[in-house]
């Protein structure tokens, strides 16, 4: 039989390869957050895909096309309320514009806050169109969204609440789940290192992405790695559960052994539960709408990272809680540690 | 055994039933039914992202606002909104303390002018403009925050004059930028003057106000109601004014400016016997009386945040998406079938029924629309046949264990169920959490996906079980005791080489 549980280390390392890296550029500050946490305006901007201007270009247009608004807006003598708020927002805050290419054609650029009731877009797109459309095929239907910093704020508070109450969450279930097994709190304290496994991979990614081309994240990025977390732990409920059985059906096996034996058995529907999963997120990557691609693929990392973790992980780990707890116990009682070599009967 | 046959087909005609009912749901295009005695809306909703629109989140200012009045302020807002002829504004209070109004207008792509209808807060006042003709649009300041109307002293909405808001220091002095210029509140605008208020939009009898004709003419007029008590200051004053001027303000901007032609108490009419003859008048006629009727918003209201979509963008995107939701199905299909043989292609029947039952399930409930809502409902298409992989392995696994098939397909459904439904009780509690999470976003972007997503997995868990286990046992019954072709372990993906055949290695193989 596959002796996994042998290798645990290996795949404790392979694991650490990814998540290191990725660390090291969160750290560096790769995580790019978008206006859903910092407040400001995202623009949707579609040019002819085979002559989209360059990044820069467009940037510069952006804060030319605003800086001649809020000159005209300063002439004016009697501003109404919003547009003395822009006036003042502007002046203590400068307009910049950071521009990111997409695919097809789309290109997103996140500026400071648009006051939209002072007409302030029209304005910038009017100036956009005269630049970009005949030479760009520049598309005036602009899409655009504006977060004001209290909803940015509250975004931001909410997502740490909502990680941490679906861990929770997912925390009870499981004791629940186990509470027949030994040690529930030991399932569920693997399943979620398990699960902040998955989510230091999705950081990550993103860190690495946001340093090397930009990619932001916002609330549907939260969105992803809540949805992973419940992954997650589905996969791992798969393999604990066979476990669970296992324990009961052979009650005087070695604890190792065990968890090598269910992975065994579990491994091929673990891996086609996911496969599934990932078919349909490949397709919707490849030919789904541009603007939930980065969506899709925070998903699609997750959900293979949670597949990976749960087999090669979350048991693992249950495997060298549970050696170190029996080294503890014997080394009070100054006995030497038995083998650990799998002894179950062989399934080909 | 025969009850256990009756059983069977009943379930097969159950959902046979529930796949008519779904298809004559999905099939009959976007319509409105009458079904069992209530209004069915079976049209497909889509949301901002997918036909364009736009959305916006207000606050209102006063942070001791009550309820009452936010509600009042939607209903004004709704109004206002219906007035445009949008079709399906969603128009809701949000936040804790209900501060918040979410404003969805999908398909809306005059956004101009709903920042005009929203965005202002409508304080509506009838000012003496004395032998001053006062332009439309023209910003003049009235002494409606600082004295108060002829009929009502100064209200509250506008804060102290001592402490005045950025609201009343508006109102009042335009160009009194917080900071910026230091002018006392009462320092004229524009035209160096403070007009006295008359009367405001709280006096207004929105019930008399509507379009009219002038019968000499044939002319559009504004019809106009005051109430009660203010009837009589405004006869005052307009019997005392004749000849003079009088203009209408919104938010301290000149909507409409007539000469005052005699005295009016309950009831008066603005005309304009020339321009407003023609369609463009009658458009604003229609305008005005929009305004004076809906012009009052008891609230202050900030813009919090909005997103507008272009609608030229959403039909590539539906488009997309479903080229994206028939590969996925195709390749989970195609991989069920490989795998499974047997089972899988019954569990690719199932997953037919999966896709009818939960975009039924879409239309009939009303759930709107998003693009990541049709990302949760792809995504759910690879997780409907999760519990069908669970259930065909522990088939797999009993099959090589040597058990007759029939014993087999039970005892994988059996015992494939404890993990089937943990598994699925804790992306139930994800969604539920997500749920919560994108109410605050105001879109319904994030809450589409985890409803979307939701309503997937309860319905893979009927069609994965109920559906497949239901097919399988179909067959059996058609293929009969001599059915050997259904019979053969391969068909179920299990090599025949591979069968345990003796009970002695049944046993150390691990089985019960």
């Amino acid at each position: 039989m596959l002796d996994l549980v042998g290798k645990r280390y290996w795949f404790l390392g392979l694991s650490m390869l990814i998540i290191i890296p990725g660390l090291l550029f969160i750290l560096l500050g790769g995580l790019r957050p978008g206006i859903d946490f910092t407040g400001g305006s995202s623009w949707e901007l579609r040019f002819d895909k085979t002559r989209v201007p360059a990044t820069n270009e467009v940037q510069t247009a952006l804060v030319d096309a605003d800086a001649a608004f809020i000159k005209d807006l300063q002439a004016k003598p009697n501003p109404t309320k919003p547009e003395q708020d822009l006036l003042a927002l502007r002046q203590s805050q400068k307009f910049e514009t950071i521009a990111q290419p997409s695919d097809e054609g789309l290109m997103i650029v996140r500026t400071g806050e648009i006051k939209d009731v002072t007409g302030e877009k029209t304005a910038i797109v009017n100036s956009l169109s005269d630049r970009f459309k005949d030479k760009n095929g520049f598309n005036p239907d602009v899409s655009i969204t504006t977060t004001g910093p209290t909803v940015a704020g509250e975004i931001t508070l909410r997502s740490v609440f909502a990680v941490g109450l679906v861990s929770l969450g997912i925390l009870l279930y499981l004791a629940w789940a186990f509470r027949r097994v030994k040690q529930p709190w030991r399932y569920g304290a693997c399943a979620i290192i398990a699960m902040l496994h998955d989510v230091l991979v999705v950081l990550g990614v993103f860190a690495i992405l946001g340093k090397l081309f930009g990619v932001e994240i916002d609330a549907l990025f939260v969105t992803a790695l809540l949805t992973v977390i419940g992954f997650s732990v589905h996969d791992t409920i798969v393999v604990f559960d066979r476990l669970r059985e296992n324990q009961i059906r052979h009650p005087a096996e070695s604890f190792p052994a065990m968890v090598n034996y269910s992975l065994v058995q579990t491994l091929a529907r673990s891996v086609n539960t996911s496969l599934t999963t990932i078919f349909t997120l490949s397709a919707l990557y490849l030919f789904g709408g541009a603007t939930i691609r980065s969506f899709v693929l925070a998903l699609l990392v997750g959900i293979i990272s949670g597949t990976y973790s749960s087999i090669f992980n979350a048991s693992m780990l249950l495997v060298i809680w549970n050696e170190w707890e029996a080294k503890r116990k014997q080394q009070r009682r100054g006995a030497r540690p038995t083998a650990t070599a799998p002894t179950m009967p062989q399934i080909r | 055994m025969r009850s256990r046959v009756r059983n069977n087909i009943l379930s097969l005609i159950g959902i046979l039933l529930v796949v008519l009912l779904a298809s004559w749901i999905n099939f009959g295009g976007d319509r409105t039914e009458n079904f069992l005695g209530s209004n069915l809306d079976l049209r497909a909703k889509q949301g901002l992202d997918l036909q364009g629109g736009y959305q916006i989140l207000l606050q209102a200012r006063d942070k001791n606002v009550s309820k009452d009045r936010m509600q009042a302020a939607l209903d004004v807002i709704s109004k206002r909104v219906g007035g445009l002829g949008t079709n399906e504004p969603v128009i809701t209070l949000q936040g804790d303390d209900s501060r918040r109004i979410s404003v969805e207008l999908p398909g809306v792509t005059d956004e101009q002018k709903v920042r005009s209808l929203i965005g202002s807060t409508g304080r509506l006042e009838f000012i003496a403009a004395g032998q001053d003709r006062l332009a439309d649009g023209q910003t003049v300041a009235t002494s409606y925050c600082t004295a108060g109307s002829m009929f009502q002293p100064r209200p509250g909405l506008c804060g102290t004059p001592a402490n005045p808001t950025p609201a009343a220091a508006t109102t009042a002095a335009p160009n009194a930028t917080a900071g910026a210029n230091p002018t006392p509140a009462a320092t004229p605008a524009n035209n160096g003057k403070v007009y006295q208020t008359v009367i405001t939009g709280a006096e207004l009898d929105p019930s008399k106000v509507d379009v009219g004709f002038d019968q000499n003419t044939g002319a559009n007029q504004v019809l106009f109601g005051v109430k009660g008590d203010a009837a009589n200051t405004f006869q005052n004053f307009t019997s005392s004014n004749t000849g003079q001027q009088m203009a209408i303000v919104l938010d301290g901007k000149v909507i409409s400016a007539a000469n005052i032609a005699g005295a009016i108490s309950t009831q008066g009419q603005i005309s304009n016997p020339t321009a407003w003859a023609t369609a463009a008048g009658k458009a604003e006629v229609q305008n005005l009386v929009l305004q004076l009727k809906y012009g009052a918003l008891p609230v202050e209201l900030d813009v919090l945040s909005s997103r507008k979509v272009g609608a030229t963008l959403g039909q590539d995107s539906i488009d997309r998406s479903f080229i994206a939701g028939a590969v996925g199905l195709g390749i989970v299909a195609l991989f069920m079938l490989l795998y499974f043989r047997l089972p899988g292609l019954l569990a690719d029947l199932a997953l037919v029924v999966y896709a009818l039952v939960t975009f039924a399930i879409f239309k009939w409930f009303g759930v709107v629309l998003t693009l990541a809502g049709i990302a949760g409902f792809i995504l759910s298409i690879g997780m409907a046949v999760d519990a069908n992989v669970l259930i065909f392995s522990r088939m797999k696994e009993e099959l090589r264990l040597g058990r007759p098939i029939e014993r087999a397909v039970e005892d994988g459904f059996r015992n494939a169920w404890p993990s089937i439904r943990d598994s699925n009780i804790s992306t139930m509690i994800t969604c539920a959490i997500l749920y919560w999470f994108g109410g605050l976003t105001g879109t319904s972007v994030i809450q589409g996906f985890a409803l979307t997503l939701f309503l997937g997995v309860v319905c893979s868990l009927f069609t994965a079980i109920t559906v497949t286990h239901t097919f399988l046992k179909t067959m059996f019954m058609l293929a009969g005791r001599r059915g050997t072709v259904v019979r053969h372990t391969w068909w179920y993906g299990v090599n025949p080489v591979h069968v345990v055949r003796r009970a002695s290695d049944r046993a150390a193989a691990g089985g019960d």
